[in-house]
Parts: structure tokens; C-alpha cells; sequence
């Protein structure tokens, strides 16, 4: 049976331990407000952006001198994986989710003969990725050491992609990230870049548009914005998604160590009545002996 | 007069739903003015001054880096690369922007003539951010 001293000292660990993670789970309760609001003042941007490639797409995308963000290389043999993930840990399984789903969808493309590339954005994911594809990375980006995320780092990544598509050095890229559904649920998504996949055209759009300057022209100005808005959508999400994670895992740890302390007490509780009975007992039997 | 729907958006946020008279903006060849009822049209910005006039006079005038803007009958939309207000640019921001974007230029002069056309534009668009900040 521990000692009385030794359950004393365990129950205030783990209470210190209740009292760091239920602060990690306020702190992450009210970023999670914060990044769920940039995340929505991102979307009319998005969707307008949608709407005017609609709209252009559909006109440039017969064509044979087509832009490569719009159809590819026409080959389908390097694949590029842009995985983000989070920059910390201690927020379940947020950051394995993602590296797992990156590992099936590698080990799936190279198992059909592709060769694969891998950019990761977070620090997470490079750490866990690295374990086993270390020879298929081409960069790592982080942003562990920016308070928020920016358009503009989404437009650093993007602008790394657009290098690497005009060099030739991969036919087909898709970004991986964690879809923020709600604060409890976020998935992992794999979504086509390049070639872009073209919104659809709405039945009412019939307006005739005239471009200035020639559509093509725009095109090939929108197109790699749209990448870029791409790619800080998915930030944003990751942003979201990490701090729900958080809150949930933090929240739960809380009610653990809360269990945890419960059980010990009470614990604490009866080694110390039995103390207290067995030196009864001593006093009376040695009175009697008397 | 009548009027129309505009929307700023930037990358960012919503700057600016509403209806107004006219807005000016610096369309990549040339400034254009659009009142409602204007012909659809999509047009690529430059970097420039976005002006939007109501009850005759100018009530808003915002500094765009580039981007592009719809134009419909009854709304106009801006996609703004980056949008500020000419209230609130700082000279210093402006001027390290155009150090930093002839800097850029110069390091260009021997690649394609697409990146130096890049570089030409954003060098154009910090020179007008400069001049936006000084009349400010």
C-alpha cells in the first residue's frame, strides 16, 4: 500500500496537471473563435473568385494553348503531395490523421508506378512524414514562429507550386489538409490542384462578359490567385481544425485528470482511516495486555 | 442618380457591400469609371487608386495593389490582391515597398520576360502606393 505522502504528492501533480490543461483548453477555446472568424472573412473572396473563373474557364478551357494551372502537363506521372498540418502537437489526433492519410495516398500512387513528391507546410507533418519518405521531399515550410496566418504565406507556397509546374517537375498536384467541419469533426481531404477542376457553370450565368484585357490574359492572372486562395483555405481550415482539436483533446484531459484525482482521494482517504484504525487497535490491545 | 451594388473583397475580408453611384478604378489599361447600368465586363486591376462617389462627391478612396473587378448591370465586384484605405497608409510602409519591389526589378533583368513583367508591375504598383501616401 503507497504511503499517505506519496498519494499527497500524486494527487497535487495531477491537479497541477488539471490546472495546465484546462488553461490550454481556454486559450485554444478563444483562438478558435479567432481563426473560425478569419476563416469566415475569407470565404466571400473565394466565392467570387469562383463565380469569375466560371465564368472564363469555360470559354479558354478547349483550347490548345490553354494555361498548365488550368490542364496540367497533360502527363500524370510525378505526383506532388502538399500536406498541411499543425505546428504543435497536444491536440489528439489532428496532426496523425493527416500523416496517415498522406502515407495511404503515397504508398497507394507509387504502388501504381508514380513517383511522388512531398511539400509539407506545418512542422508536424514533416516530423511524421520524414520517418519514411524522407527522399521525397522538395520543402518544408513553417510558420510556427507567425501569430496569424496570412494571405500572404499562402501565396509564398503557392508561388513555390507555380515554380515547380514551370520547370516540369511534376504533372499532378493535390493538397491534403484537415477539412474543418465543426469544432468536433475534422477530417483529412485530399484536393486536386492542378489541373484545376473548373467550377461549373450556374444555368443563369448568361451573361456575356466582355474581358479587359483578353480572357486569356486574365486567365492566366486569376489562375494562380485561385491557387493561392486555394491553399489559404486550407490554412485557415488547418488553423480552425487545430484549435478545435485542442480544445476537445484539453477538454478531455481535464475530466481525466478530474477522475484521476477523485479516485485518488479516495484512495488517500481510506489508507488513512486504516492508519488511523490499526493505531486504535494497537493502543487498545497494549491496554489490555496490561 | 441611380445606383448600384458594390462589394470590395480582398483575400482577407469584406471591405465594402453597398450601394453607390459610381466607382473609379485603375483597370490594367487605363482608369475606368462605372455607373449602374454599365455593359458586363471582367477586367484585370493594376495597382491604383479605387475612388467610389456618392451624392456627388468622393466618399471612399482605397489604394489596390491589383486584382480584378466584375462588372454587371446592377453590381460591380472587386477581387482585391490587397486593399487599404488612403487614410490609414504609412509613407514608411510604402516607401520600403518600393525599395524593395526595385530591388526585385533590377534582380530580374535577365529572366523571362514574364517575371520581369511581374516585377515591372508590382514596381508600378508601390510607385503609386508612394504617391497615394504622400497626397494622404
Amino acid at each position: 500500500m503507497p504511503s499517505l505522502k506519496s498519494l499527497r504528492l500524486r494527487i497535487n501533480s495531477v491537479k497541477s496537471t488539471r490546472k495546465i490543461t484546462q488553461a490550454m483548453k481556454m486559450v485554444a477555446a478563444a483562438k478558435l473563435r479567432r481563426a473560425q472568424s478569419q476563416a469566415e472573412a475569407a470565404r466571400p473572396y473565394a466565392d467570387r473568385m469562383e463565380r469569375m473563373l466560371a465564368s472564363l474557364g469555360a470559354s479558354v478551357a478547349g483550347s490548345p494553348d490553354a494555361p498548365k494551372l488550368l490542364v496540367g502537363t497533360g502527363a500524370d506521372k510525378v505526383h506532388l503531395l502538399v500536406v498541411v498540418t499543425a505546428e504543435r502537437g497536444l491536440c489528439g489526433g489532428f496532426n496523425t490523421n493527416v500523416g496517415r492519410f498522406a502515407r495511404a495516398q503515397v504508398r497507394a500512387l507509387e504502388a501504381e508506378g508514380k513517383t511522388v513528391k512531398i511539400i509539407t507546410v506545418g512542422r508536424k507533418g514533416a516530423v511524421y512524414l520524414k520517418r519514411d519518405f524522407a527522399s521525397r521531399f522538395v520543402m518544408e515550410f513553417s510558420f510556427a514562429n507567425k501569430k496569424r496566418i496570412g494571405y500572404e504565406d499562402a501565396s509564398e507556397v503557392a508561388a513555390k507550386i507555380s515554380e515547380m509546374l514551370d520547370a516540369g517537375q511534376f504533372d499532378v498536384c493535390t493538397l491534403i489538409y484537415n477539412r474543418f467541419r465543426n469544432v468536433i469533426s475534422q477530417t483529412p481531404v485530399g484536393q486536386q490542384l492542378i489541373p484545376a477542376p473548373l467550377p461549373e457553370v450556374s444555368a443563369e450565368g448568361g451573361a456575356q462578359y466582355e474581358f479587359e484585357p483578353a480572357e486569356e490574359e486574365i486567365l492566366a492572372r486569376l489562375l494562380p490567385q485561385n491557387l493561392a486562395i486555394q491553399i489559404y483555405r486550407a490554412l485557415l481550415d488547418n488553423a480552425a481544425g487545430f484549435y478545435g482539436s485542442q480544445m476537445t483533446a484539453m477538454d478531455n484531459a481535464t475530466r481525466n485528470a478530474g477522475e484521476m484525482i477523485n479516485k485518488l482521494t479516495l484512495n488517500y482517504n481510506r489508507t488513512r482511516q486504516a492508519n488511523i484504525t490499526r493505531e486504535l487497535i494497537e493502543i487498545i490491545s497494549g491496554a489490555e495486555a496490561l | 442618380m441611380a445606383s448600384f451594388q458594390l462589394e470590395l473583397v480582398s483575400p482577407e475580408k469584406l471591405l465594402l457591400s453597398r450601394a453607390v453611384e459610381m466607382v473609379v478604378f485603375p483597370a490594367a489599361e487605363g482608369e475606368m469609371g462605372v455607373l449602374a447600368g454599365h455593359a458586363p465586363m471582367i477586367v484585370a486591376l493594376r495597382g491604383g487608386v479605387i475612388s467610389v462617389r456618392e451624392g456627388g462627391k468622393v466618399t471612399e478612396q482605397l489604394f489596390v495593389a491589383g486584382g480584378f473587378a466584375e462588372v454587371a448591370a446592377d453590381r460591380v465586384t472587386i477581387l482585391a490582391d490587397e486593399a487599404t484605405p488612403l487614410a490609414s497608409l504609412s509613407k514608411s510602409d510604402a516607401e520600403a515597398r518600393l525599395a524593395e519591389a526595385e530591388a526585385a526589378f533590377t534582380s530580374a533583368a535577365n529572366e523571362t520576360p514574364e517575371k520581369r513583367e511581374v516585377a515591372m508591375e508590382r514596381l508600378l504598383a508601390a510607385r503609386v502606393m508612394v504617391e497615394a501616401a504622400m497626397a494622404a
